[in-house]
């Protein structure tokens, strides 16, 4: 039992398709590899999912029996209606009852309430001469969305709050009026930039992971020395590495942007081709870049941190959680760098805005030139002998 | 080493000259010439860190020589590492095929990347010819140690290379696996394969046409087992008879350089024939003992090469 004579000779290695028959071996190797992998497999759909559901539901529906402190003056009954009224609104919990102004700003500032309702000393008599006096709500809008439903509820309260008390049948006009007073946050921001935000987020953690591990998992397991014995050369492992993951995030940016029309009522006035095309390549930038770090680590360890590294201002500048307009200059030019800001105009755009191509010229070549930077690197970067 | 006239060149397949590596200062193969004739299998011997692995390494172009030249198959080590790539197996010293992949999958990976015509229908071949039939879907992590080192050899050799690097191919292998694995390699020789095999085990070593032995980054000795021991200038007794304490008393005499017990014998060498024969002289006046001059024994050799190395290198 020999195992000398074999079928067939190799091929030189310069010869016509050997470029792509070996990034093809590559990639299928690690398409197996993939589907043998059941965590990572399950951390493809369980990621979107889970962070859609977890950041969608919580930022996106209406949050109700919000935690509210009342400053009372004076106890009548107008003052009772008035808050009984309020929390029929179900926006608002009255949960503490405070006497001085100081304690009153202090459960603001501190969090434990989100709102604080002043009646003021003689309210009662003054709704009953028709003074119209003013009842002032302060809110804590440091998050805009939990805020601004509740406030805006308040508009139709001061219609029927005092009907029953009052006995004036239907006054044309209200008779008290609400001050409400924002604060800390008084410029709220749409709810519907959450969805493409997320996409673009969870898009970049989880590709940049992915590719991230792929070198050093070899180096660690030992395969690359077999692998750099054998006639591959440094850009068709890079291929071969990242053309299966561009499939695995097609399928979570359909995941995602189906669950965000579907549960969350994200339009998408845009095309929708155009949506898929530069989904995959802002995925494959991700990649390229994941996988750049791979080839600069020298354990998984360290391709998680330089991850994380990246994925933290991608999320902080890139106009996901602050508006970029309202970032200071160098945090601007930062931002430009980084994918996910030019991603997510060009979600935002196309989906909110049905904006086209030639809109979006700029953001796309950002993209691009992203891509082929990291591309190099990760070619040049990668070591070719175990030196 | 470019100095070799073609027809010696094509019988020769690994000629390098004065190869020098460090890694962070330290040397680990300093100024190594060897030549290894093609069809030879070529035993390569040495102590734990002796530089086997990274002469092996550089021959297959995994890494760079800091200085020295020389040719692999005709091809330079340090412009052609692709075209050796092509020719050359290389069995790393710890299994390095992918764990998660099954043994069809992994040489089907190894056929593509090397070009093999037909993958799919190469692999099954190269599965019946190692008798790992049945086995084919398990995952080559899951193969036991013998199994691995088969499958190994087979990945290596499925390309049909001219050239094989083993690294401590048999290590952890059991014994009847170790000599289907020798009968193995001297069927790929008779072929015309060179096999290049670094071991630690002296009975594989005797199983070489030729060794060499290195030890600290040097070749201390090289040719056929016969020259080598030839060639040690170790003069040897063997001693029977009470051995009780006699070990211990002979070592550090003058002229005894080594004693080493051989089951109910006992392998007292020196380098200094007269000086050795001076000592023993007493004892072997003795009836206790019967003295009988021995040839040395190859491990005889080699464990006086390393502590010779060491005086001269530590």
């Amino acid at each position: 039992m020999s195992v000398s004579a074999s079928p067939g000779q190799p091929r030189e290695a310069r010869d016509t398709f050997g470029f792509w028959r070996r990034s093809f071996a590559m990639l299928l190797k690690e398409f197996i590899q993939l589907r043998r992998d059941r965590v990572s497999f399950a951390m493809i759909v369980m990621i979107p999912v889970m962070q859609l559901m977890l950041f969608g539901y919580a930022i996106n529906t209406t949050p109700r029996n919000l935690p509210s402190a009342v400053l009372l003056q004076e106890d009548t009954d107008v003052g009772r209606s008035i808050l009984k009224a309020m929390e029929n609104t179900a926006y608002f919990r009255f949960t503490r009852e405070v006497h001085t102004v100081e304690e009153f700003d202090n459960l603001l500032q501190s969090g434990k309430v989100l709102f604080g309702v002043e009646i003021p000393r003689g309210f009662e008599r003054a709704v009953r001469r028709g003074d119209k006096p003013a009842l002032l709500v302060a809110a804590d809008a440091t998050d805009p969305v939990a805020a601004g439903s509740a406030l805006g509820a308040l508009g139709t309260l001061v219609q029927t709050a005092l009907q029953h008390d009052l006995h004036t049948g239907d006054p044309p006009d209200p008779p008290f009026e609400i001050r409400t007073h924002a604060r800390y946050n008084p410029a709220a921001s749409s709810r519907l930039n959450i969805v493409p935000g997320l996409l673009g987020t969870i898009l970049t953690m989880t590709m940049l992971i992915f590719t991230a591990l792929s070198v050093t998992r070899e180096i660690e397991r030992g395969t690359m020395e077999s692998l750099l014995s054998m006639p591959i050369k440094p850009v068709e492992v890079m291929f071969g590495k990242i053309v299966p993951y561009v499939l695995v995030g097609f399928i979570q940016a359909t995941l995602i942007i189906g669950i965000g029309v579907l549960l969350f009522g994200v339009p998408i006035l845009g095309s929708v081709l155009m949506l898929a095309v530069l989904s995959t390549l802002f995925i494959t930038t991700n990649l390229s870049i994941g996988y750049t770090f791979s080839t600069i680590v020298q354990n998984q360890l360290q391709a998680m941190q330089l991850s994380m590294m990246f994925f933290l201002p991608s999320i902080l500048l890139s106009g996901f959680m602050f508006p970029f307009a309202g970032m200071p200059v160098w945090a601007q030019y930062l931002g430009e760098g980084l994918p996910l800001t030019h991603y997510i105009r060009i979600v935002r755009a196309i989906m909110l805005k049905g904006a086209t191509i030639e809109n979006l010229q700029y953001d796309t070549i950002a993209l691009i030139a992203l891509m082929l930077l990291a591309m190099t690197i990760a070619v040049t970067r990668f070591r070719r002998t175990l030196d | 080493m470019t100095g070799v006239s073609p027809s010696i060149a094509a019988d020769i397949a690994i000629d390098v000259e004065g190869l020098t590596k460090s890694f962070g200062g330290r040397t680990v193969v300093q100024n190594l010439s060897m030549q290894v004739r093609r069809g030879t299998i070529y035993g390569f011997l040495g102590p734990n860190g002796s530089g086997k692995t990274t002469t092996i390494r550089m021959l297959c172009g995994l890494l760079t020589p800091d200085s020295g030249t020389g040719t692999c198959l005709g091809y330079d080590i340090l412009r052609d590492a692709d075209k050796i790539k092509l020719r050359v197996g290389y069995m790393t010293q710890r299994f390095s095929l992918y764990q998660d992949l099954s043994v069809r999958e992994n040489l089907e990976f190894v056929a593509r990347l090397y070009g093999l015509p037909n993958p799919r229908r190469a692999a099954r071949d190269m599965i019946e010819r190692l008798g790992l039939s049945g086995r084919e879907e398990q995952l080559a992590g899951e193969l036991s140690g013998g199994w691995k080192q088969r499958l190994a050899l087979g990945a290596c050799t499925l390309p049909s290379p001219q050239l094989l690097l083993l690294d401590e191919p048999t290590a952890g292998v059991d014994p009847k696996a170790r000599r289907d694995f020798w009968n193995e390699i001297h069927a790929l020789a008779a072929e015309g394969l060179t096999v290049l095999v670094s071991t630690h085990y002296m009975d594989e070593a005797e199983r070489c046409h030729e060794i060499a032995y290195i030890a600290y980054g040097n070749l201390l000795a090289h040719g056929t087992v016969e020259e080598v021991i030839a060639n040690s200038s170790l003069s040897t007794w063997n001693v029977t008879g009470d051995l009780n304490g006699l070990a211990a008393e002979l070592t550090g005499k003058p002229g005894v350089d080594m004693v080493a017990p051989f089951g109910t014998s006992l392998h007292v060498s020196g380098r200094d024939e007269a000086a050795l024969e001076a000592s023993i002289a007493p004892y072997r006046a003795s009836d206790h003992w019967h003295w009988q001059k021995t040839a040395p024994s190859l491990e005889d050799v080699f464990i006086d090469l390393m502590s010779r190395s060491k005086d001269n290198f530590q």
